[in-house]
Parts: C-alpha cells; structure tokens; sequence
C-alpha cells in the first residue's frame, strides 16, 4: 500500500484498530489541549505549561524507579503518568511560590522551574539506564513522544483521558471564560478566581501529562500555546476562540497521528506541532480579522487618509506642505499640480475639508456630553454622524460667528 | 582525609576532571553573564527559547554543508537563534500576543522541525542526537593528555585540550567585555528604556546585541553541557544573586560566584556522589549542575537578604 | 501661523519667527493601531515660557510628547527642536517620563539613577567618576534628597522617585526640559519642591513643558498652556488661552459647569 493509500485509509479510521485509536487519542488531546490552552493564553499564562511539561520528568523517573523497588517493570503507562502529575504538580506550586513570596518575576520562575526540574530528571534517569531492569526503560521517549509500539491498552488509556479532560474544559467553560476575560468582575459575581486559575493550571497539566507518550514533554507546551494563538487571528470573542482553538488543536493531532502512523519514520510531536502551526502561518497571514495581509493594507490604508486629510487642511489654510508622502498622494489624486499648486478639485477638496473641520469644532462646542463626537477620529466625514438637520444647525452657528466677526 | 585529598586531585583528576570541570565554569559564567540582564528585562525566558532552536540550527547547517564540524554547527546555531528572535518579534506585532505566547509558539516549532529533519534525513553516519543537543557531554571532554598538574605549562599537552574550552574561554572573553564597555547603556536601557532612548541610546540595537551574546553563549555551551545547563545557568544564577543585592554590580557578581559553585559541585556530585552510595556509574554532570542551581535558588528565596520586592513594577 | 516667513533650511522649510523656538510641531499624529491617539497637532513652544500641556485622560497629551520627542514612531508630521531634528539637538533636551513607566525594584540606588542623567558627559566605554558624582550630588540636594544618595530605589515613596527624576533631568543640564505628569500621585511638599526647581529653570531662561492633570494649579504654575484631546483644541498665553470655553471643549462633557466656575479662569 503507498503512503497516500494508507495515509487515507487511516485518515478514516480504516488502517487498523491500533492506529485509529492512536489518531483518536491524539485527537481528543489536541481537543482538550486547544481549548485549556485557550483559558490559559487569554489569562497571559502561555509559558507556565512549559514549566509544567519540563517539571514531569523527575516524576516519570520516580515512578519508574518506585515502580521497580515493588518488583513490576515499571513501565506501567498510568502509575508513570500519575508520577509525572504529581511532579509536575510541585513544579507549578514552585512557580506560585517563588513568585508570591520572592521579588522575582513569574517569567524567572518559569525558567528556574523547567530547568532545574527538567536537570533532575535526567539525572534520575542517568540513575535508571545504571538498573538492571532500566536498560530497556524507554523513557527518553517522553522526551519527544512516540506512538510507535504503542500498546493498546496504552492508546486507550490516553483516548479516555483526552475526553475526560475535553469533558472536564466543557463542565468548567462558564466559569473560565468569565476569568479569562475580566477577573475582577468574575471575582464580584463570586466565582472564586484562585480556584479556578488551580484548575486552569490543573487542566493544562492534565492534558500534558497524558500528552507525554505521544507528544512528548518538550513540545506538548506547543499545543497549548499555538491553537489559541491561531484562533485568536479569527475572532475577538471568548467563546468562538474557545471552539475554533479546540478544532485546530484536534485536528492538529489528529492528523498528525495518521501521518506518523502512515510513515513509521516521522516522529509523532513533531508532526503533530508543525500541522498547528501551518494552521497558525495560514490564519496569521490570510486572515481577514487580524491576519499580517489584511492589517498592513488597513495600516496602508489608514496612513493615507491621515496624509490626504492633513494635507487638504494645509491646501485650505494656504499653509505649505513639507511631508513626501502627503505631497504624493494629493498629486496622484489630482489634487495639486506638479509645482504643488492646488488644482480646481484640489481646491473644493480642501474647502470641503476645512468646513468638514469647522463643522466638527462646532459640532464639539455644542455636543459636549455626546459620545459619537468623543470617538472622532479625525477622519470621519461629519455626514455619516449627523443627520442633515444637525449639520444645517451647526452651518447656521458658523454663519452667525462669522457674520459676527465680519 | 588530606591524603584523599591529594589523592583526588592527582594526575588523573587533572586528566579525567578538570578540563570538563573548566569548561562547566566557563559555560555557566558565560550564560549567567547576560542572563543577569535578560531576568531584569523580564526576558528569562528568551535563553530557554535560544536554547531550543539550537538544535534545528545544528541540523540546518549539517542539511547545508553535509559535514558535523564545529564552526558551521555554531554558525548554524547562531543563525537559528537569530532567526527564532526575529520570529518572536513578527509573531508579538502581528498577532499582538504576550511575549510567552509569542516564544512558545517559536521555538517549539523550530524544534519540531529540527528534530523532523533530524528523522526524515540520514544522518546514521553522523553523531548528532536529541540527547547529545539536550544534555551535552561534559564527561567525555577528558584531557587525555595531561600527565599531571605540570602539564598545564606543557605546550605539546595544553594543544591537546578540548577544542571547546578554549572556544568557550573566547566566548566568555567577548560578552564580559561587551558587557563591561556596554554597561552604563545596558543598565539606563534596561531601568528606563524610553529615557535611554531620549538620551540617545540606540535601544533596538542594544537589545538585539544582547540577544545575539545571549546567543552565542548557548551556542558555545550547548555543545559541551547542553542546554539544560544553558536553561539553568541564564536563569537560576541571576535570580538568585537578585535575592542576594540591590546594586546591579554586585547583582553580576553574585550571578558569577553561583554560576561557578553550580559548575564545581553539580561536577563532583554528578562523578562522584554516587560513589558514595556505594554506586560505581555517574549521574549526567549537565543535570547535576541545573539541580544544584536549583537548590541555591531555593536557598537564596528562603534567606537571601534582599528576596522581599520593595518597588512598585512599572505599568504595562 | 504666518505663511510669509519661510525659508528654506537644509531642504526643509521652518518658520523664521519659530526657527530657534525650543520646539515647533506641524501635523504630528501618532496612532496605536488604526485609531489616531494624536491627530494632526500644530504646537510652538516659545523659549523660556512654562507650558501645561492639559486635556482629558486618554486625550494624548503623553502621546503628543513621546511622539514629538520619537520615543514613539510618527504617522506624518514635522518635529524641530530648536530648528533641528531632534537627534542633532539631543543634548539640550532633558526628557522626565512617567514615574510609572519604569521598574522601581531594578537594583540601583537613588545616585545611580542620577548619574544616568550625566550619560552624555561620560565617553563612550568610560564609567561614572566621582566628578560626576559630585555633579550628581548637587542635583540631588537641589530637589532635597541629598540625604537619599544611597538608598535603594524601591524604597522611596512617589514623591520622592519624581524628585530622583527631577534630579537626574537637572544633571542633564539641558535647554529644555519636558515631563510627563511629574505632579501624578505625588505628596503636597513633594509638588512644591518640584515646582520650585521649575520656576528656577524658568528664571534660568530654559523652558518648560509639562504634561499636567490638575486644572486648578494651571494658572499658578505655568504661563502658557496647550490644550489637546487627540486634535489641538487651543495653544496660548494662560490669560488669553485658558479659558472656560476652551476647556469645555477640550473636555466636553467630563468637566462639569461647577468645575469650571471654581478655576481661577481669565
């Protein structure tokens, strides 16, 4: 069978029990991953699930070691994964510590924590490969993950700890939105906010630990981080962000379960990241919310109002125009000639330009309190926020100050 | 007991340990240098990002040139590293992200595809692995050489040292003195970056060379311990030294002895300690040296003289 | 503005009358994101004059100096200091930000945050001396906390860091001096020995600009004001230029009738 053969054949779940529950697990992971990384990225917290995965280490080492002493052979994927929790668990309180009780930030503490855990735990397991029995532990696959000879019973056990923790973000999706989006509010409607941070962080290090096997401890942190960004490129709301960040890290893993499953030689993490952040450089760059594209042409567009603007006011006032930039976009536009004189429609340009800015000056005199005015922009032709009736009241008070003056 | 001593720092001490114990000191200092500046700039984690797109930087230049020699494995390092800031950078504008996020999606992608390429392209008949990237070799780096402490002054065994000693004694050279002829503007850019800037401090510029010594401290200590000493030693030194003082050049100093006593004990410990229990292997060094830096850190949280915060942290 | 008084200086044209003026801005707008923070300001700060620059929170007053000064990048405008770019009259401009714009936990003592204030008289790979503490020094005692040389920065009250900001803008020993609410959050005393060491710039023949919150002490502080939400609503002498209209305008509905009356207005 060829690879695309098999590739699709997987891809529907048709390749064979093992690897479809291997592509089902990774994809509930990636589920649950995207959406407790999403609470966790609103609440500006991306990197403390990078000292959690880097603090399960020296629990897989323990576990395993303890696992030994009571005589089985200690690569007993649920009691590695309860040590790696526990680890991890400490790992996180470390951080907390650190940054309550001492003057060092939260960004030193994370550092502190990933390395110093991440160090200990390869000496534990320089200490495990010197055992007997440790020869053939394995254990440096949770380093980078691998689904390769993955036993059943492993694949199921990471496919129903994924929908626990998927069913687990649904259960807590109220309160969390609430806290990610405004915590003082959140704490004045009497959710208890420590709480349910303990829980987010709590959420983050389930989906890692039971992400070690397939993804493995150094990128697992990249499932969490990359579907919420990739998601925020689409939506300024909390819930849609939630949903779409949910999708792109499911089918992240599950697509990049199928793929390393199709060719034995492609590591699983790897895939599984590179797939999320191809969703990321589509979104960052072709979205037409917030993506790279659509934002300079907003930019572009945005300055040249501004330069347009600025530069038919000075055409009014008589006043000479230095800017390149401004000097270019009214010769393009037929505004002024090539000596800088204002053409025929320059000029009822600029004049319509400056009794726009009269118009608003007045338009502030006698509005004070009015909202539409405050969020003038300076760029808003008046008509799209006045009525015609408001304008010729606002004409009449510019007519009899001027007749006063004269 | 002053036997043992004697015994222990013998020829064969000179020969097996002190070249990786040098070399580990070095490092450490080298990477807790500007670290001390990255923990007051709230960029820590900026040398635990370096540090991971290390690896697909030695991978690139190996895909490039096709050989493992250690200047285009820097190069390719270097490259990266300044490749994975510059991504940073986009990612923050464009996405308008905190800086964490911006970082982690960085460089775990970076080193998602080093280590596809590593897999995916043959390169059996070379030694470069995750492992090796990740925890370096530090015991390997014997001085097979030396016959005692009297070769120190014999030029045929001192041309026999471990290439990365002398690279990393360069290194350490390079950022000491950038720092020391950079350090009034490094200290008003990193308190107060728009005053710098009005003064007529070019602080994009600044803050990229301290980002590319950064740099190239990972990447000359990558190769002999790792980067989880590199991770350890940007971080673990300075924080601690900040518990320690309130003046940023005591604060370097501190960085520097801690660096130093992590190196010498995470050293001994690692080769020697399991002695002591009664076991003939040795733990990684690499490992050891994080760990210890860990335990001063914790030491110095519980008591260091200045752990308490006193001033208010700027706004946004 | 006179249009007649132009002259061509180094490719560009200046208005003669403000040629030396410490500072002349033409259509300055800055903008965060696609909203202008600042749009389109004209501004010309006349040697040796003490301006407020004052308008509702959010209005860009902070805004309209950092982008003057290019801490901030420019959308479009037009920025002389004493008719140069502001690179190549750097030396005479002292620049105070906001006390909260900075980490007061960073490691230094008080001295050595005034010593950064003399980084222009230090060569290039030279450290501080103690000619250049003694300077330091002085500026210390001149804003009272000369006794503080030696303490810690996070252990000095508001009012005191603004002081320490006060005193490291003095060992500038500039021309022009431009701050960032330096009256925000600070103590009574603290307000006084500050607008004491202003007025001295003042009789000193520097001028004086600062961003500034509190309408009532306007007239007693400063003699000229520049009143901005996001556009210039008004730039003057305080007799001619602070008045109840203007401010109406500046602030619209945020400044209640009440308020008004209760300033010493023209």
């Amino acid at each position: 069978m060829s690879f695309i053969e098999y590739f699709i054949s997987a891809l529907f779940l048709q390749a064979g029990y093992n690897s479809a529950l291997v592509a089902v697990g990774a994809g509930l992971l990636g589920l649950s991953a995207g959406s407790a990384g999403a609470f966790i990225f609103l609440r500006k917290r991306a990197l403390v699930s990078d000292a959690i995965s880097h603090a399960t280490l020296p629990g897989v080492g323990l576990a395993f070691m303890i696992m030994v002493a009571f005589g089985s052979d200690g690569r007993w994927l649920p009691g590695l994964i309860i040590g790696s929790a526990v680890s991890s668990a400490i790992g996180l309180l470390m951080v907390e510590w650190i940054t309550r009780k001492t003057r060092l930030t939260e960004d030193a503490a994370i550092g502190a924590v990933l390395s110093v855990f991440f160090g200990f735990g390869i000496v534990l397991l320089t200490v495990i490969q010197t055992m007997s029995s440790g020869r053939q532990a394995g254990l440096e696959n949770f380093l980078l993950g691998s689904t390769a000879g993955m036993l059943i019973s492993e694949a199921m056990t990471i496919a129903i700890a994924g929908a626990l923790a998927a069913a687990f973000v649904f259960m807590l999706r109220r309160p969390m939105t609430l806290v990610a989006f405004d915590p003082e509010y959140a704490a004045t409607t009497g959710v208890n906010v420590r709480n349910i941070d303990l829980a987010m962080m709590g959420l983050a290090l389930i989906v890692t630990v039971i992400g070690l096997k397939i993804v493995g401890l150094i990128l697992i942190v990249a499932l969490l981080i990359i579907p919420p960004v990739t998601a925020r490129f689409w939506t300024n709301q909390v819930g849609p962000m939630i949903g779409i960040a949910a999708g792109v890290g499911g089918l992240s893993g599950y697509i990049g379960a199928v793929l390393s499953a199709a060719e034995a030689s492609l590591p699983t993490g790897p895939i599984i990241v590179l797939i999320a952040f191809g969703f990321f450089l589509v979104s960052a760059l072709f979205s037409p919310l917030r993506g790279g594209l659509a934002s300079a042409l907003r930019h572009q567009r945005f300055q040249r109002r501004v330069h347009r603007r600025q530069g038919l006011l000075s055409l009014a006032r008589r006043e000479p125009i230095y800017d390149g930039l401004t000097l270019r976009i009214l010769r393009r536009s037929g505004m002024i000639r090539r000596d800088g004189v204002a053409t025929a429609r320059g000029r009822v340009a600029a004049q319509k330009a400056a009794r726009d800015e009269a118009r608003w000056a007045v338009a502030r005199r006698m509005l004070p309190d009015d909202s539409a005015i405050e969020r003038y922009d300076g760029l808003t032709p008046i008509e799209r926020m006045m009525t015609p009736d408001q304008i010729d009241e606002i004409d009449r008070i510019i007519a009899a100050r001027n007749g006063a003056k004269a | 007991m002053i036997d043992d001593l004697i015994t222990a720092l013998g020829a064969e001490f000179v020969q097996l340990s002190l070249s990786p114990i040098v070399i580990g000191i070095l490092a450490a200092v080298a990477c807790a240098l500007p670290g001390n500046f990255l923990l007051l700039r709230r960029q820590a984690l900026i040398g635990d990002a370096i540090s991971h797109v290390v690896l697909p930087g030695i991978v690139g230049a190996f895909l490039v040139t096709g050989t493992i020699t250690a200047v285009p494995m820097m190069l390719g390092a270097g490259v990266a590293a300044i490749i994975a800031v510059v991504m940073i950078e986009i990612v923050k504008r464009l996405g308008r992200v905190e800086p964490g996020a911006a970082m982690g999606l960085v460089f775990t992608t970076l080193f998602a595809a080093g280590v596809l390429f590593l897999e995916v392209t043959d390169t059996s008949s070379v030694h470069i692995d995750v492992q090796h990237a990740l925890l370096g070799n530090l015991e390997s780096l014997i001085w097979f050489d030396a016959e005692g402490w009297g070769s120190l002054f014999d030029p045929a065994a001192l041309a026999t040292l471990p290439p990365q000693l002398p690279r990393l004694a360069i290194v350490l050279v390079g950022i000491g003195l950038f720092i020391l002829l950079f350090w009034k503007e490094l200290k008003i850019s990193t308190f107060d970056a728009a005053f710098a800037e009005a003064i007529g401090i070019r602080t994009r510029l600044l803050s990229f060379a301290l980002v590319v010594a950064t740099a190239i401290a990972a990447v000359a200590a990558f190769d002999a311990v790792g980067s989880i000493i590199v991770i350890a030693m940007f971080v673990c030194p300075p924080a601690s030294a900040r518990l320690m003082t309130n003046q940023l050049g005591r604060q370097v100093g501190w960085s520097v002895v801690f660096a130093v006593i992590s190196a010498v004990l995470g050293y001994v410990f690692a080769g020697y300690g399991p002695g002591w229990f009664g076991s003939p292997y040795a733990v990684s060094a690499a490992g050891m040296i994080a760990t210890i830096s860990g335990i001063i850190l914790i030491l110095t949280c519980l008591f260091g003289p200045q752990r308490k915060r006193t001033g208010q942290r700027a706004e946004a | 503005m006179s249009n007649a008084k132009l002259v061509a200086e180094s490719g560009k044209i200046v208005d003669v009358a403000a040629k030396d003026a410490p500072l002349t801005v033409r259509g300055l707008t800055v903008s965060y994101g696609n909203k202008p923070a600042v749009f389109s300001v004209d501004a010309s700060i006349p040697a040796g004059s003490m301006t407020a620059i004052i308008g509702p929170n959010g209005a860009g007053k902070s805004t309209f100096l950092k982008g003057a000064l290019g801490v901030v990048p420019r959308l479009s405008g037009e920025v002389r200091i004493f008719g140069k770019l502001f690179a190549e009259a750097r030396d005479r401009v002292a620049y105070v930000p906001q006390r909260a714009s900075v980490d007061w936990d960073f490691p230094a003592r008080v001295i050595d945050v005034v010593l950064m204030g003399l980084y222009g008289s230090v060569g290039l790979f030279r450290l501080w001396r103690s000619r250049h503490r003694e300077q330091a020094m002085d500026c210390l005692e001149r804003v009272g906390m000369a006794d503080f040389a030696d303490r810690q920065i996070g252990q000095l009250s508001g009012g005191q860091q603004q002081r320490v900001f006060l005193a490291r803008a003095l060992a500038q020993n500039a021309e022009f001096y431009l701050l960032d609410e330096p009256f925000a959050g600070v103590d009574a005393a603290t307000e006084r020995a500050i607008v004491s060491v202003l007025k001295e710039l003042k009789a000193e023949g520097r001028t004086v600009v600062c961003v500034h919150h509190d309408l009532s002490t306007v007239p007693e502080y400063f003699d000229r004001v520049l009143l901005i939400n996001v556009r210039r609503i008004a730039e003057g002498p305080v007799e001619t230029t602070f008045t109840a209209e203007n401010l109406q305008e500046t602030y619209g509905g945020r400044l209640a009738a009440t308020h008004i009356d209760e300033l010493h207005l023209a």
